[in-house]
């Protein structure tokens, strides 16, 4: 095992039982006034000191914003979200941006180190780059001077669009335009902060890049936006974490990724999400409502998403690929974990627009308690998507008689080359399973543990090596109380 | 070590065991033979706490503590291990991990230190080399794919990893080819120690061949008709089961 490896074992290890996230830093924080006008915007763009050209996206995609309503196809219960009633700007208070970890407020620091990410040792560690963003603005991010001998660009999307205006306003909505929906509409006119890669021509980037986002004041919405772009032969892999306190009332999470891949890049997107859940009965927890989509515009390109589901009260999610590349090809690799009143609809969209492009969805929906998980997946033929190919195969266990899992595949072909296969299963946790793991000594936590992530293994696999041990830990962890 | 006194048990209300009575000291071999349908493998999930055997009456001791009070995973812990007649398959899950998982938390339930992934290696490879087992089977998902064989070496493998103080083994010999079971006897041979005792439940006397009994009792009706030293399993072999079956009606 590496000494990264090593040392998130051990992290791993040190886990408390339950949501060991729920802790509220005592930090000092700059909110705009709550609610949202025209003028909120504004001053989160002035706070930021952005270009003319962003303000006015800004704007226009708030005023494309109050024309609309929100969705209500997906199958969750969603109590009314009072948009006025949030904070849509938090900030820790310091006086500039830090330039090193050095300047880094230490209780900051110490909210990472708690969080099992030393943004200390990372440093030192070697192999994983991370920016990790507190509430609405990004605190530190390591490893910068490294990767820029690379030429690859990891920052803060404040600074690059300070920094690299050019390639912030040539791809920014792009992939996901401002009208695109609801809640990506919302996050176009609010987002505070999120990370931006661009890695060059034919650079395979050194390491993984990680962000780890937290919410940590009351009433306040993180609306991250990430873009991620790699140049024609090049290669990523990215990584975001979440958590956040254990709070009463809801708390809105609206993110949006857009990914890009030119000719023969390859863009590997992992996520593990572990916002607060609420508790078990149902009281508080992340409405976790994200747009990720990703753009396969180059010939022989791949974008592949991984995610781990586990927080969040509820998730709304649908990491997409467009493949517009000939011989491109999208990946979506997912775990879907929901306990006592989560609900999860997640899914992903494959657009396949390039000929012979190929993708492949392996979902994975467990639940438990009460709660609920469908998986909503659309695979889409476009006329120009000769030859192209899809596979999609969805596992559904049921843990327990009062949680349900609903799989809704949607297909539209327009081409007659195009070939599309889904398959679909669902079972429960096997009781002879569970005897013979109890047989051998192994506690009936630790066994549903363990044949979950039996479950799961073909996706927990496609995670990096050093998230994997995480991953698997949560799924435990995630699970606890929903036997005996 | 066990004792087993008057035990009544039921499945879905249906009584499988009638009063069986049996003594097992530490260091002892015992086999239990009887007819298809006798209640063997009720006894053996009785006593390994399988939900759904409902005990009606009686006691079972180990160690003079009471045995049916505990859950599964603590007789397990208590030492008490069952090799199964058919073994579970777990997909995805590979053998390796299942084992270390099983050997850690018994590890821990007696207070001792968990090994290491790297110690843990060590350990397996050179019990699976005696039974015969190569790395590409630890790799794969538990049992999944195993053929017969495989499946009860793997059963063997376990108890040669988590040396339990009573061994039950329901049925290993069967689905076996006399190579596979001369391995998996000599794997269980190699077991027996002072202060280790094994229950044997089997069919057909031709496992008691190659592991031979201190004691052999006879079950039938749910109940114990006969007990006898090791000529027992041979007497049957040559007569069957039907004189004591009609005895004892
Ligand atoms: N789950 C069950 N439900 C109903 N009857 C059962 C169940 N398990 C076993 N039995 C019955 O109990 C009796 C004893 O079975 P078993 O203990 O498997 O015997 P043996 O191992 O000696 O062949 C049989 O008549 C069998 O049909």
């Amino acid at each position: 095992m590496s000494r990264v490896a090593a040392e998130t074992v051990e992290q791993v290890r040190s886990l408390g039982d339950r949501y060991k996230y729920g802790f509220v830093t005592d930090i000092e924080s700059e909110q705009a006034p709550k609610g949202l006008n025209e003028d909120i915007v504004r001053f989160i763009s002035a706070i930021k000191d952005e270009p003319e050209w962003l303000l006015e996206w800004r704007l226009e995609a708030f005023r494309h914003w109050q024309t609309m309503t929100e969705p209500n196809w997906a199958k969750l219960g969603i109590p009314m979200i009072d948009y006025q009633d949030a904070y849509y700007y938090s900030a820790p208070k310091q006086k500039e941006g830090p330039k090193s970890l050095d300047e880094v407020d230490p209780e900051l620091l110490a909210t990472y180190d708690k969080l099992g990410i030393p943004l200390r040792e990372q440093e030192m560690l070697a192999g994983v780059a991370v920016d990790a963003v507190f509430d609405s603005v990004s605190v530190a991010t390591t490893f910068k001077a490294k990767l820029e001998e690379h030429g690859v660009i990891f920052c803060p999307i404040s600074e690059a669009v300070q920094n690299h205006p050019d390639l912030v306003r040539k791809y920014l909505g792009s992939v996901v335009p401002y009208t695109d929906n609801f809640f990506a509409t919302l996050n176009s006119a609010v987002f505070t902060d999120g990370s931006f890669v661009f890695v060059p021509k034919g650079v395979r980037c050194p390491m993984e890049l990680s962000t780890y986002f937290r919410i940590n004041a009351a009433n306040t919405g993180q609306f991250e936006r990430t873009l991620i772009i790699a140049e024609d032969s090049s290669y990523v892999s990215y990584l975001e974490g979440c958590t956040a306190p254990m709070r009463d009332e809801h708390q809105l999470h609206a993110a949006v990724v857009e990914l890009v891949a030119l000719d023969d890049a390859e863009i590997k997107y992992s996520t593990v999400q572990n916002w607060y859940p609420g508790d078990e009965n149902g009281v508080g927890g992340i409405f976790n409502f994200v747009t990720k989509r990703g753009a396969c515009i180059g010939a022989r390109s791949k974008i592949s998403w991984t995610q781990v589901e586990t927080g969040s009260a509820i998730t709304w999610k649908y990491p997409s690929c467009m493949l517009h590349g000939a011989d491109s090809v999208g990946e979506f690799y997912s775990i879907a974990i929901t306990n006592n009143y989560q609900q999860a609809d997640t899914g992903t969209k494959m657009v396949h627009m390039g000929p012979r492009s190929r993708s492949r969805v392996i979902s994975k929906g467990i639940s438990a308690g009460r709660a609920s998980n469908a998986y909503r997946g659309l695979v889409k033929m476009l006329p120009g998507a000769t030859s192209a190919r899809n596979y999609t195969q969805c596992d559904s266990l049921l843990i327990g008689s009062k949680c349900g899992a609903h799989t809704f595949p949607y297909i539209e072909s327009q081409n007659r080359s195009a070939r599309v296969e889904h398959e679909a299963t669902t079972s429960k946790i096997d009781d002879d399973q569970l005897f013979y793991c109890r047989q051998r000594g192994i506690g009936e936590e630790e066994a549903v543990a363990l044949i979950v992530n039996g479950f799961c293994r073909e996706v927990l696999q496609q995670l990096p090596m050093e998230f994997a041990v995480e991953a698997q830990k949560l799924v435990g962890i995630s699970l606890e109380g929903s036997v005996g | 070590m066990l004792e087993i006194r008057d035990l009544h048990a039921s499945v879905e209300d249906q009584a499988i065991l009638n009063g069986v009575s049996l003594s097992v000291g530490p260091g002892e071999v015992h086999a239990v033979m009887g007819p298809n349908g006798s209640g063997k493998s009720t006894l053996s999930y009785v006593l390994s706490g399988r939900e759904g055997y409902e005990v009606d009456r009686g006691e079972v001791l180990y160690d003079g503590r009471d045995l049916l009070e505990l859950e599964p995973e603590e007789r397990a812990a208590a030492g008490l291990f069952l090799a199964f007649q058919y073994p579970v398959e777990i997909p995805g899950v590979g053998t390796m991990t299942f084992l270390r998982t099983a050997l850690n938390a018994l590890r821990r339930g007696r207070g001792e230190d968990e090994l290491d992934a790297m110690q843990f290696l060590r350990v397996v490879r050179q019990k699976a080399r005696a039974l015969g087992i190569g790395d590409d089977m630890l790799k794969r998902a538990l049992n999944v794919g195993f053929s017969g064989g495989e499946k009860k070496r793997n059963e063997m493998l376990q108890l040669a990893i988590l040396e339990p103080r009573l061994a039950i083994l329901d049925e290993t010999d069967s689905g076996l080819d006399i190579d596979a079971l001369k391995v998996v006897a000599e794997g269980v041979n190699a077991l027996r120690s002072p202060d280790r005792a094994m229950l044997i439940i089997t069919h057909y006397q031709r496992l008691l061949d190659h592991i031979v009994p201190d004691r052999v009792h006879v079950l039938a009706k749910g109940r114990i008709l006969r007990s006898g030293g090791s000529e027992l399993a041979r007497e049957l072999e040559a007569k069957g089961y039907a004189e004591i079956l009609s005895e004892a009606a």
